[in-house]
């Protein structure tokens, strides 16, 4: 067993878990944010991501262990202070960014990574940002529709589909 | 998952002490070892994280020669090595997408040394030198054939030392499911004359295309190429592409390489 503290979402948590105790389990099973899913646990979908002290990872192809003194931000920590959506997560409903919504908590936490590194990026650029989000349902358009939107860019020249 | 211990030591000497226990393994960013540890195809009895030495990670240079510690992301290679070794940032920023970026690391590459992976046709074309926890070893002599290296067990890469060359390149013809290269190229001109790495061709991982290297090395442009063509021979032959389509790209890259080189 290893001995665990990081921070998720701004709270201080403190676990023994097993040493091969992956970050999807720990936050879905042993926190229950069940928001971080699981699509392929095989490092190829995207809907695990989560962020490590700011960066986007995928939490399947992590240890809890490797997480010890970490912050750690999952899609429920996403929202405002005052549980309103928070902007991509807004623009995400605006736009129809989603159908299922399986893969959106991925979206949402890898189009934050991307804005915060790029604060208005091209349609190419964010369509090169997602290569490791894979999306079943929307095509993706409305999804990177969303994001332009978000960012603060227009979006009314580019028709919906 | 079999099950293991896990460690995360601080230092590299407790790191090198901790893989001499019995059936220990380094765990670098995960990106590669974890699936295979998903597909119980490892069972270490104690993996030992080197993600907690502060010492593996980073990029300097001095002196025309650009050092990256062992334990350094794609995406930290990316954004800073761009000012010093360009071909080199891009090369790392271009593996896989930015999550797997964001953990996976040059040592953990290295030392994998899948058959496609990008980073070894960089570190045998630049001539670079992996650096060990014991010695420092030479790129001709690191590479020993599909995922088999110089190291030994339980040997730690702490850096890698790349001459920074005259000019360079590397472009990589993507497996589209996999994003790993079909075929790449890393072309380099360093001051000993040019080195061509190819990766993703051969069955036996990557390796210099030694005809390129003398025609480049007279002149150092795409029609230096025209006539030359890789053999076939001995090279990866799957649903995604026959050994003649690699070896026909392999010709392509190389040109493609040299003039983006400029
Ligand atoms: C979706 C996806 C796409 C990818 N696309 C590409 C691509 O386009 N090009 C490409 O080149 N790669 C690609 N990769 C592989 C990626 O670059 C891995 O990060 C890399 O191959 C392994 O590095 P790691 O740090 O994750 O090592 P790990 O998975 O942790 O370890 C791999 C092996 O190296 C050993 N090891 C780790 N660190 C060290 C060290 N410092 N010293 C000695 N031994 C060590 C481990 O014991 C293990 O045997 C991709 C991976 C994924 C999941
Ligand atoms: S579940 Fe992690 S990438 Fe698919
Ligand atoms: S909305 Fe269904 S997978 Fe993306």
């Amino acid at each position: 067993m290893v001995d665990v503290t990081m921070k998720v979402n701004g709270k201080t948590v403190t676990k023994s878990v097993k040493g091969n105790m992956l970050m999807t389990e720990f936050l879905r099973e042993e926190l229950r944010l069940t928001g971080t899913h699981v699509g392929c646990d095989t490092s190829q979908c995207g809907a695990c991501v989560i962020h490590v002290n700011g960066n986007a990872v995928k939490a399947c192809t992590m240890f809890a262990g490797e997480c010890a003194g970490a912050e750690v931000t999952t899609i429920e920590g996403m929202a405002n202070k005052d549980g309103s959506l928070n902007v991509i997560q807004q623009a995400f409903q605006d736009h129809h960014g989603l159908q299922c919504g399986f893969c959106t908590p991925g979206m949402v936490m890898s189009a934050s990574a991307l804005l915060k590194e790029n604060p208005k990026p091209s349609e190419a650029e964010i369509r090169h940002y997602l290569e490791g989000n894979i999306c079943r349902c929307t095509g993706y358009h409305n999804i990177v529709k969303a994001i332009l939107a978000a960012s603060g860019q227009d979006v009314s020249a580019i028709a919906a589909e | 998952m079999y099950s293991f211990d896990f460690v995360r030591p601080a230092t590299l000497d407790e790191a090198v002490a901790a893989l001499a226990g019995e059936e220990a393994q380094a765990l670098g960013g995960g990106q590669t070892l974890i699936p295979t540890l998903k597909q119980r195809l490892a069972s270490p009895a104690t993996l030992v994280s080197l993600g907690g030495i502060a010492a593996l990670k980073g990029v300097s240079s001095s002196g025309g020669t650009l050092t990256v510690g062992g334990g350094t992301t794609h995406g930290t290679v990316a954004a800073e090595a761009a000012s010093v070794y360009p071909a080199l940032a891009k090369l790392a920023g271009n593996i896989g997408d930015p999550a797997v970026r964001n953990r996976g690391t040059i040592g953990g590459s290295l030392a994998n040394n899948d058959p496609s992976a990008c980073y070894p046709s960089a570190v045998l074309a630049s001539n670079a030198t992996v650096v060990t926890n014991t010695r420092e070893i030479a790129a001709d002599d690191y590479f020993q054939g599909l995922f088999t290296t110089a190291l030994e067990p339980g040997e730690i890469i702490t850096a890698v030392k790349f001459p920074v060359p005259q000019k360079a390149a590397y472009i990589k013809f993507e497996q589209p499911a996999s994003r790993f290269a079909l075929v790449g190229v890393f072309v380099a001109k360093g001051a000993d004359g040019v080195r061509v790495a190819v990766t993703g061709a051969s069955e036996g991982g990557v390796f210099r295309w030694s005809e390129a290297e003398a025609a480049l090395s007279s002149n150092f442009s795409a029609g230096a190429l025209d006539g030359l063509s890789a053999s076939a021979d001995g090279l990866i032959n799957d649903l995604h592409g026959s050994a003649a389509y690699r070896a026909h790209l392999i010709g392509v890259l190389t040109k493609r390489a040299v003039a983006a080189a400029g």
